[in-house]
């Protein structure tokens, strides 16, 4: 599985450990292809997120390294990697003080578009995430629902066009019922879309749905690679309990 | 002889005094932000500074400010002007007050909206002008705004080195036990006070960023 000649991020033995000693990743080792999803799943301190943050270089890796586009993070330049690389988070992390316009064309801004272009590439984005450009472009964030947010925060993480997409628990903070309508879309949108997206989640379902490897991690190493298929009938103890975990939800619809 | 009439006859000599009064003010309150700001910034950069540059500002704020006037008088250059010696002075007091509020502003910026700038390859200074310190403008005001009423009042002890202002009045009044020409002093300081306070709150509440 690693090594594969087309993988855009790679993890060779790359582990992280805070200033104070503590150990938050150790020994991982994988390798991501090209329009991959890769679901980190695991549980909270499982070093999901941390495993996210060496992708882009929040992190810096203290032992091993992390390859992007067959380059180590440390030789990257941090902001040319992260211009490269989307990002989105659970609490979307829109500026509050920015039009929805202005969050999304954020990063083409910086890279120094034309105007016209950063335009028309807002409008182009927020179609694309489902919203009406008129409606939405002047409004700021707290005039939106959770759900719109959350398309934004999508929106800006792709406006400059980034190969590779990180997502950390994108759709935790959201309702059940807007939460399997955004997944839904996304799945969609990523069907045409192709990119390299690395996805941290600790649900089971949402691992399933979206992912097209799921990489299970708990108390910061990784426990193994699955296809989602794999998943669901490995023996490993830890898989095994999110499997059966997903079968009791399955029963208990059944039964009523 | 009531104030009001005695405002009316010295109307040309307070008018003097308020104007010399607001620019030892404009001129503190410049010098404040000028130094203040930055400072807050580097504080919130870098926390252990903390101890240090809030510890000193908080000193300079317990000093008497007759003492404090006394102290700078001998200060080379400094000591050559008394409105040097005055504006040093009240600059001193005025720092605390907007450190304090710029450095509650940018680490009061919500972490996830700092991770997310972070995360889409914004460089520090980026960050910085276009994401902390918008956000935290109207924090950074509310710091201007305590220093300035502050300043406003503590600027009528200038007058006892000889800067001016409406103090002026105040020493005068007291020396000569006249109540008018204290009042003469301290209504348009306490004016000018609420002015101040009035149009700034006004200002920080119109850049508080929506939640």
């Amino acid at each position: 599985m690693t090594n594969s000649p087309d993988a855009i991020i790679e993890f060779r033995d790359a582990g992280y450990r805070l200033a104070g000693g503590q150990e938050l990743l150790r020994g991982v080792s994988l390798a991501v292809g090209r329009g991959e999803t890769l679901v980190l799943l695991g549980r909270s301190g499982a070093g999901k997120t941390t495993a996210l943050k060496l992708i882009n270089r929040l992190l810096e890796p203290t032992a091993g390294e992390v390859l992007v586009e067959g380059r180590s993070t440390r030789d990257w330049d941090p902001i040319a990697l992260r211009r490269h690389i989307g990002y989105v988070i659970q609490e979307t992390g829109l500026f509050p003080h920015y039009t929805v316009e202005q969050n999304i064309s954020l990063v083409p801004r910086l890279e120094g578009w034309p105007a016209d272009r950063v335009r028309a590439r807002a409008q182009e984005l927020l179609a694309l995430v489902g919203l009406d450009g008129a409606h939405f472009l002047g409004r700021y964030p707290h005039e939106l629902s959770g759900g719109q947010r959350q398309r934004v925060g999508v929106a800006r993480a792709l406006a400059a066009d980034p190969p590779i997409l990180l997502m950390d628990e994108p759709f935790g903070a959201l309702d059940p019922l807007t939460r399997v309508e955004i997944r839904r879309e996304f799945l969609a949108l990523q069907q045409r879309l192709k990119k390299t997206v690395v996805i941290v989640t600790h649900d089971t379902s949402e691992a399933l749905l979206l992912g097209t490897r799921i990489a299970l991690m708990e108390s910061g190493a990784l426990r193994g690679l699955y296809s989602p298929q794999e998943f669901l009938r490995s023996a490993e103890p830890v898989a095994a309990a999110y499997a059966q975990q997903l079968r009791d939800l399955e029963h208990f619809e059944r039964g009523q | 002889m009531n104030t009001i009439t005695f405002f009316a006859q010295h109307g040309d000599e307070i008018l003097q005094a308020t104007l010399e009064h607001v620019w030892l003010v404009v001129a503190t309150l410049a010098l404040g932000i000028a130094i203040g700001v930055p400072l807050g910034i580097l504080v919130a950069r870098r926390p252990w500074l903390s101890k240090p540059i809030l510890g000193t500002a908080n000193v300079a704020e317990t000093i008497p400010s007759l003492a404090l006037l006394g102290f700078l008088l001998p200060a080379p250059w400094l000591g050559e002007r008394a409105d040097r010696v005055a504006i040093t002075a009240l600059t001193l007091y005025a720092l605390l007050p907007i450190i304090r509020n710029t450095v509650a502003g940018i680490t009061g910026v919500d972490p996830a909206v700092r991770e997310a700038a972070r995360g889409m390859g914004m460089t520090p200074r980026q960050i910085l002008w276009q994401v902390e310190l918008p956000l935290s403008l109207s924090t950074v005001l509310a710091g201007i705004r305590v220093a300035t009423v502050l300043t406003i009042g503590v600027a009528t002890i200038a007058a006892a080195v000889g800067a001016g202002g409406l103090g002026e009045f105040i020493f005068r009044g007291l020396a000569m036990v006249n109540n008018q020409l204290i009042l003469a002093g301290a209504i348009p300081a306490a004016a000018l006070a609420l002015l101040a306070d009035f149009f700034l709150s006004v200002l920080e509440r119109r850049l508080r960023p929506a939640r």
